[in-house]
């Protein structure tokens, strides 16, 4: 009881609760620096890129890093720096785009689901079943492979094949709010019941979709990486760091800078989204252990 | 237990039925005209046109087609590869076992380090060595193992000259030499399983020990190696095994990259390849058999998971 008058006293909402643990989660915060840093060098790319990502030159071919180019030159003379900068663009987006668009496809056919039951939470169940058999990455190659390469039809592939795990979060998630108090509440007050799904479910499960969604934009840049390492995302000559790579592994003896930084690009941006994911997950559920 | 399978095989089959309409349906999305990628050369002549089309029922009704395409597959006839005019079916169990060996190893080297790391970090919980294993956990996790793989060629190829850095050797030829041409990608490929193994063991390890029979245990005088090994380890190996099976299945999509960087020529390198030939029959045929494999790793998941936990047995 003493410790429920206290936190009225301070009138600490749960959201400024959750900021505080959250901001207290030192690694968490260290994510999240590192996602705004690299965001905010994706979006000022022209200006504090030191080259232009796509000039080439003959007279610098494969550079070793030096003063003048911090992380060398590739095979056609252009700064690497430059374009693991510039490439920061098409992962980010490629990130956050794909798990946007999957958790628009996603959240309402799983509060469909959901709060419907019966027979369309079956077909909809077995939907997400088949489509989850199917390995990710090889459901986004043979996307991919189908739409035609392209860092579009790469996100595209990359959202239908995150979408079903949305499809089953907010499933679930709409049937534990389906046996609260306040949803028979709101239904009993005459809410139509895409009302109820919208005005008061869907807010209630906003904390884990946004775990979920942080969770998945790391998966998704390495799935961007992935496809376009393999030529069926961005297309040359535009920089994306999967591609980077794949050019980099032919030049591995003469040239290994070209593929030393792409890859700690990913990596690091990557590990930032996982921490800030587990910190919102810390943050967010007050219930759930530290994993 | 009887009861209970057939009630999960009403839920494998029609989950199979939409599987095989998606995969169907992929050929759907591809643009431009199959028959016109079938004819290459001989695409202006219309008889020839016409004739692919009816070979491949093109100019029939799509559930026909689709008719047609399931009726085949239920009797394993995948189709036909459209660059090597050779059966898909034969091209995929060619492939299979060389992604099956290094998808074993890489799934030992993922079991031998995550699993003790796991057990180590929840007994040593909030030391340093549950931070070091968490750390090397999440790190695992957010590599991309095809940059992992380029940065090992690059260290124990390139620079220490220990391993080749590409091909392969199967295993019934020279054992030794086909371990140490799949050692590296197998622990590529089984460095980011490894993570996962170890966050659930120490999660699952974390559970078991707060249970009243661990303190029974303990009370009753037990070494505390007898404790954590026999009494908590043990069932904390429930959802460790259930998660194995499963993550077996992600190993064959990691391969798809590991053996493009080290130029192995199993399932993964056969969808890439197909990919750039446009040899469509070929990338539905490998997605189906993933599919496939994944479901029957489920399903024995779900029963390895009655079997370890008898519990459940009832039900």
């Amino acid at each position: 009881m003493s410790a429920t008058t206290a936190i009225v006293a301070t009138g600490d909402s749960p959201s400024r609760r959750a900021l505080r643990r959250f901001l207290q989660h030192r690694l968490a915060v260290f994510g999240l620096v590192v996602v705004v840093l690299f965001i905010a060098a994706a979006i000022a790319a022209p200006w504090v890129a030191p080259y232009d990502p796509i000039a080439t030159s003959w007279t610098r071919i494969r550079k070793p890093p030096s003063a003048d180019f911090w992380f060398g030159t590739d095979e056609n003379g252009r700064d690497v720096l430059s374009r693991v900068i510039w490439g920061a663009r098409a992962s980010l987006m490629a990130g956050v785009v794909s798990v946007a668009v999957a958790m628009l496809i996603g959240v309402p056919i799983g509060l469909l689901a959901g709060l419907a039951g019966k027979f369309t939470d079956a077909v909809i169940s077995r939907v997400a079943d088949a489509m989850l058999s199917v390995p990710f990455l090889i459901l986004a190659i043979a996307l991919a492979a189908f739409l035609g390469p392209a860092l579009e039809n790469a996100m595209l592939a990359i959202a239908i094949s995150a979408a079903p795990i949305f499809v089953r979060l907010s499933r679930g998630m709409a049937l534990e709010a389906k046996s609260a108090d306040w949803f028979e509440a709101a239904r009993s007050l005459g809410n139509p019941p895409w009302r109820t799904a919208y005005v008061h479910v869907l807010p209630n499960i906003v904390p884990p979709l946004l775990v979920q969604g942080t969770l998945s934009i790391a998966e998704a840049i390495i799935a961007e990486a992935s496809l376009s390492f393999l030529g069926l995302g961005q297309q040359p000559p535009s920089p994306s760091w999967g591609s980077m790579l794949n050019s980099a592994q032919r030049f591995l003896t003469q040239a290994p800078w070209m593929s030393i930084y792409p890859g700690l690009a990913i990596f690091v941006v990557v590990l930032a989204f996982n921490l800030l994911g587990d910190g919102l997950r810390d943050a967010l559920d007050p219930r759930s252990q530290r994993r | 237990m009887i009861g209970w399978f057939l009630r999960r095989l009403g839920q494998v089959i029609p989950t199979l039925f939409l599987l095989s309409i998606m995969i169907f349906g992929l050929q759907q999305l591809m643009p431009g005209d199959p028959a016109l990628i079938m004819a290459g050369e001989e695409r202006g002549d219309p008889v020839v046109l016409a004739q692919i089309r009816a070979e491949l029922l093109l100019d029939q009704p799509i559930w026909t087609q689709y008719f047609a395409w399931i009726g085949r597959v239920l009797q394993g006839d995948f189709g036909f590869s459209w660059r090597i005019r050779l059966p898909v079916s034969q091209l995929i169990l060619e492939k299979l076992p060389v992604t099956l060996q290094l998808g074993t190893m890489a799934f030992i080297i993922a079991v031998v380090i995550g699993v003790p790391m796991g057990i180590v970090s929840a007994v040593r919980r909030d030391t340093a060595a549950d931070w070091a294993a968490n750390g090397v956990a999440l790190a695992g996790i957010s590599t991309p193992n095809f940059w992992m793989g380029i940065m090992f060629i690059l260290l124990f190829s390139v620079e220490l000259g220990w391993l080749p850095p590409s091909g392969y050797v199967p295993l019934s030829e020279d054992f030794w030499l086909s371990i140490s041409t799949t050692i590296m990608p197998a622990f590529v490929l089984g460095s980011g399983i490894a993570g996962v193994l170890m966050s659930h063991t120490r999660a699952a390890m974390l559970t078991a020990m707060a249970q009243d029979y661990v303190r029974t245990a303990r009370a009753k005088g037990l070494s505390e190696k007898v404790v954590v090994l026999k009494h908590a380890f043990r069932n904390a190996l429930i959802p460790v095994v259930t998660l194995g099976a499963i993550e077996f299945g992600r190993l064959l999509s990691g391969a798809v990259l590991t053996e493009q960087i080290f130029t192995i020529p199993g399932f993964g390198k056969l969808v890439v390849d197909a990919v750039f030939n446009r040899d469509y029959p070929v990338v539905q045929g490998v997605v189906l058999a993933t599919a496939l494999i994944f479901v029957g790793l489920s399903l024995v998941a779900d029963m390895l998971y009655m079997a370890v936990n008898p519990r459940l047995r009832e039900a």
